[in-house]
């Protein structure tokens, strides 16, 4: 059982003219086995709070804090906070030119797992899980992310997820760009992870159609920085209906 | 020759094509009060078939090509013997061939290699230079029609060596040669990957890697004359430098004549700057006499890590110091996976490593 806790949490990022404050307070606690949805308008902050979880050396933390099972995640390196178990499916997945993917997992599974994974039962998990994310075991050999289409990108986050086996996954806008095959496909993907694991899920979106594969627990409306509202799913379904404009006029 | 020919080209450092090298590095070899060992110092344990080999005294094979460069003039004063490699007619040599220096410390040295390849003859040539030299060299590739050389040239030198180096490559019709000069050691090291056409359909391609650490000067001035038609080039060079006064020069001068339509070249070269501290000078260079080519392009670009690839690494729990070794091996990775030896190529990323270690990367 683990606790992602995200106290009044406060960020900036460097800009030409100055500091521009970005997060304005973010209060959110992320349990095992809960998925919670965040829905929110373009540029409100939900990527910077994903981003700013994981350790982005580009923002910088002004106040709150953010702790995993009462460890204190801000003072970890980023590496460090992978190890304790926090995992960001990113929305836009970078490519490394020159390192295979089959390399690539084997060097993170290693580092998560303090061990090198034994290599005949690790060729067969990676199988697998490629398998039944649908991907073509010749995604192994090619560089991380190169040329890997919007869709596939997506798949190989997902992909990182069922091997590294987390405790706490962002998952930033994974839907966006996804096909409806791809879409339950990956959210399938997603559930076996919870269900295998008890994982706990902050799942951003601007989308109610993920959230038909992938049930939220409790959903959250993201505006100017911070959480403005908070319900059950039928909170997704209004916003689908109406928008953001009660939260973004204020 | 006499020596007043030799002193009169000796470089002042102004010149253009010395203009980046530290001559009072050069431990003798351009100083013609020094003498030069000029016995063959390339050694094959065994050829393939296909292949031979035989020392032929210099002064009964002139140079192939004419040259302007001050070492290599010298090595041509120097050089006693001629080390002169047969690839014969029609054959398509299975193995690499190797060739492996023998250095003798403390002592300079001057070598000429002679690699002939005959009518649509195919081979591999690796030439390992290892161990503490100072050496400079001429080295010419003749390539008849139709045939194809690979040399994959390693200079895993060790930290005081010095060694100034020719490599001309003379390509006849239909013929393919590819050069991969590896250097990741030595304490200066200067060579000129060169290329002239001879006939039509011909094509060259220069890779190469280079990474240096504190105080290593890495120099690799191409240049490439296209002066038949329809002939083709690719020049991909990349380099990484760490660590104080690390330095590399990447000439890439490409020159198409107006005889040379339908010329096709593009040339690259790519630095990374692990530290502060380390300077990479790139100069790409295409002149350009006639309007009637396939295309003709360069670019150069040196930078730092990029941030968000080792961020996305991070992020999987990779440790920062694992995350950079990656991210090298993947920027040299597309020039290293050419050597085709799975061997060599480890070595040399191993070495990366060890020498990335060293200045604490
Ligand atoms: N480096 C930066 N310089 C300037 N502004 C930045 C920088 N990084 C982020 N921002 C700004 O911070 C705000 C929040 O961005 P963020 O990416 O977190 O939004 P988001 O909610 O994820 O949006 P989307 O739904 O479009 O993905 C935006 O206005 C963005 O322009
Ligand atoms: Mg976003």
């Amino acid at each position: 059982m683990s606790t992602l806790e995200i106290k009044n949490l406060q960020v900036s990022v460097a800009t030409e003219k100055g500091f521009t404050e970005i997060l304005r307070g973010v209060d959110l606690t992320i349990k095992s086995g809960e998925t919670h949805a965040i829905m929110g308008p373009n540029g409100s902050g939900k990527s910077t709070l994903a981003y700013s979880i994981a350790g982005h050396p580009k923002y910088t933390i002004t106040g709150g804090s953010v702790t995993l099972d009462g460890a204190d995640v801000l003072a970890m390196t980023v590496d460090e906070r992978a190890k304790a178990g926090l995992f960001l499916a990113m929305q836009y997945p970078v490519e490394v030119p020159g390192v295979s993917v089959t390399n690539f997992l084997r060097t993170a599974a290693t580092a998560i797992r303090g061990e090198a994974p034994k290599l005949r039962t690790w060729v067969g998990e990676v199988k697998e899980a490629m398998a039944s994310l649908n991907m073509d075991a010749e995604f192994a050999e090619r560089n991380v992310n190169e040329g890997f289409s919007g869709g596939e990108k997506k798949r190989h986050e997902i992909l990182q997820l069922e091997l590294l086996k987390p405790k706490i996954a962002i998952l930033d806008e994974t839907d966006s760009g996804l096909d409806v095959d791809a879409l339950r496909i990956v959210s399938e993907g997603v559930n076996r992870v919870k269900a295998n694991s008890d994982l706990g899920v902050m799942l951003i979106t601007h989308y109610t159609r993920i959230l038909r594969y992938i049930k939220p627990d409790f959903v959250h409306v993201f505006a100017a920085g911070r959480i403005v509202e908070e319900g059950g799913p039928e909170l997704a379904d209004k916003l689908e209906d109406k928008g953001y404009a009660e939260y973004t006029t204020a | 020759m006499s020596t007043l020919t030799t002193n009169y080209l000796v470089p002042t450092g102004r010149e253009e094509a010395w203009r980046f090298t530290p001559l009072n590095r050069l431990a003798g070899l351009l100083d013609s009060t020094v003498a030069l060992t000029s016995t063959n110092s390339l050694v094959a344990k065994s050829l393939p078939a296909g292949v031979s080999s035989k020392l032929v005294a210099a002064l009964d094979l002139a140079p192939m090509a004419t040259t302007l460069d001050a070492a290599t003039i010298r090595v041509r004063e120097a050089v006693t013997e001629v080390l002169v490699l047969d690839i014969a007619k029609d054959s398509e040599v299975s193995e690499p061939i190797h060739l492996n220096r023998v250095t003798i410390d403390g002592q300079a040295q001057a070598s000429r290699l002679l690699v002939n390849v005959g009518t649509n003859a195919k081979a591999v040539l690796i030439i390992e230079n290892q161990g503490n030299a100072v050496i400079a060299e001429d080295i010419e590739y003749v390539l008849a029609p139709g045939s194809s050389l690979k040399v994959i040239v390693l200079q895993e030198w060790d930290a005081k060596t010095v060694h100034l180096g020719s490599h001309h490559a003379i390509i006849d019709r239909d013929a393919s040669f590819t050069s991969l000069i590896v250097t990741v050691g030595g304490s200066v090291v200067r060579l000129l990957p060169t290329v002239e056409y001879r006939g039509p359909g011909s094509s060259a391609e220069l890779f190469g890697l280079y990474f240096a650490t504190d105080g290593q000067h890495l120099e690799h001035r191409m240049h490439v004359d296209h002066n038949v038609p329809n002939a083709k080039s690719r020049v991909n060079y990349k380099g990484a430098l760490s660590g104080d006064k690390a330095r590399s020069v990447w000439i890439g001068d490409v020159h198409i004549r107006a005889e040379a339509e339908g010329t096709d070249t593009y040339e690259l070269n790519r630095n990374l700057l692990l530290s502060d501290g380390a300077r990479a000078d790139s100069v790409p260079n295409l002149e350009i006499e006639t309007g009637e080519i396939v295309g003709a392009g360069h670019a150069s670009t040196t930078g730092r890590f990029d941030d968000e690839q080792l961020f996305y690494l991070s992020s999987r729990g990779i440790p920062a110091q694992i995350a950079r070794r990656l991210v090298i091996r993947g920027f040299f990775s597309e020039i290293i996976g050419k050597i085709g030896s799975q061997e060599i190529e480890e070595r040399l990323m191993n070495r990366i490593d060890d020498q990335l270690a060293k200045v604490g990367a």
